[in-house]
């Protein structure tokens, strides 16, 4: 085995991040591929909990580390998913603990284990950002249809094709169908206008994303709602399906002359 | 002109034109003062070899797909519109 290394970035915080890595490493493995998703955000671990496996950490990213386990001692096994596994931050530590370069080394003992490893980027674009790029294959960009989350988007995108990780590809989380319909909320084309990067998914707007964290239950388990749908479309087209983009906001003919300039 | 006629700009228009300001000047480091300035530089240059109006004189930052162009736009003055003849004077 040879795993694909894939990360989530997005400058800003609270765009989901770590909703999506939780969701599309659970939507991988529900296909059936071993997967280890990592939590790259040192002293504010969150993915742990968004997976509902808080409760049985032992040992974490920097035990890993520096040494104090084995790398399979620190890959918690998810309960529902047999083949889904999470290594999780330090919580008293921070992002200078780890260096780029020991990312690689895990990530690389890691790939011949699994099929895809999913890194969870801390926001920022300092030291945990580079930690969490540094052994990745690919990256995916994370932002809001917002001005301030497309603009840490696009200085992002700058910054990892200055460290030859690009092209990264864009995920549109918590698009508002109703409120591009009325003009007042960026609709997937702005932004990819304003970006110019290939598109991997687009999140609508979806209360069940907050219901299923409540519980720890990843909603990609169970895909009836249209986010968890649009999660398990990302993980198909990183497995190299081509799976069309769900129609969330056609418009009309009227629409869009009214809608636009 | 539609955005006159329903009473009010969508938010949406002034998100998508204020963060292609943003972005030109985050991505090229150039801001909206240093681009006059470059411009009074171009006029002045310019203005030493050939005769132009300066103020018509465009210049822009253009966008093609992630890379940015600085695009000039310089009409020259011809040298019959010089003599006297009104502008267009010589069309059909």
């Amino acid at each position: 085995m040879t795993a694909q290394v894939v990360t989530i970035a997005s400058g800003k915080g609270g765009v989901g991040k770590t909703t999506s890595v939780a969701n599309i490493s659970v939507a991988l493995a529900a296909q059936g591929k071993k997967v280890t998703c990592i939590d790259g955000d040192i002293g504010l671990r969150n993915l742990d909990v968004v997976l509902g496996l808080e409760n049985r950490i032992v040992y974490d990213l920097v035990d890993v580390i520096e040494g104090r386990c084995r790398l399979r001692q620190a890959m918690i096994r998810d309960k529902r998913l047999p083949d889904l596994y999470l290594i999780p931050a330090a919580q008293t530590r921070d992002k200078t603990a780890i260096s780029p370069s020991d990312m690689v080394r895990l990530c690389d003992e890691l790939r011949q284990e699994v099929d895809w490893i999913i890194i969870d980027s801390p926001a920022g674009i300092e030291r945990g950002f580079k930690n969490a790029i540094a052994a990745a294959d690919r990256v995916l960009v994370m932002t809001n249809p917002e001005v301030s989350a497309v603009r840490d988007a696009d200085r992002v995108i700058g910054l990892l094709d200055a460290e030859e990780k690009g092209p990264a590809a864009l995920i549109i989380n918590r698009l508002d169908p109703a409120m591009v319909k009325r003009g007042d909320m960026l609709s997937v084309e702005d932004v990819l206008d304003l970006l110019a990067i290939e598109l991997i998914g687009v999140i609508p707007e979806d209360e069940n994303v907050i219901m299923a964290s409540n519980k720890g239950q990843p909603l990609a388990l169970d895909g009836k709602s249209k986010a968890g749908q649009a999660f398990q479309n990302i993980a198909r087209r990183l497995l190299g399906e081509q799976v069309t983009f769900m129609d969330l906001e056609s418009q009309n003919l009227f629409q869009r002359l009214l809608g636009r300039k | 002109m539609i955005n006159f006629l329903f009473g009010r700009k969508k938010s949406a228009n002034s998100a998508k034109e204020r963060l292609q300001l943003v972005l030109i000047h985050d991505r090229t480091d150039l801001t909206p003062v240093e681009l006059e300035s470059l411009k009074d530089d171009l006029i002045e240059t310019i203005s030493r070899h050939i005769d132009i109006d300066p103020t018509a004189v465009k210049i822009n930052v253009a966008q093609d797909g992630r890379s940015q162009r600085l695009v000039a736009d310089i009409p020259l003055r011809t040298v019959g519109r010089r003599r006297g003849h009104e502008p267009g004077s010589s069309a059909g």
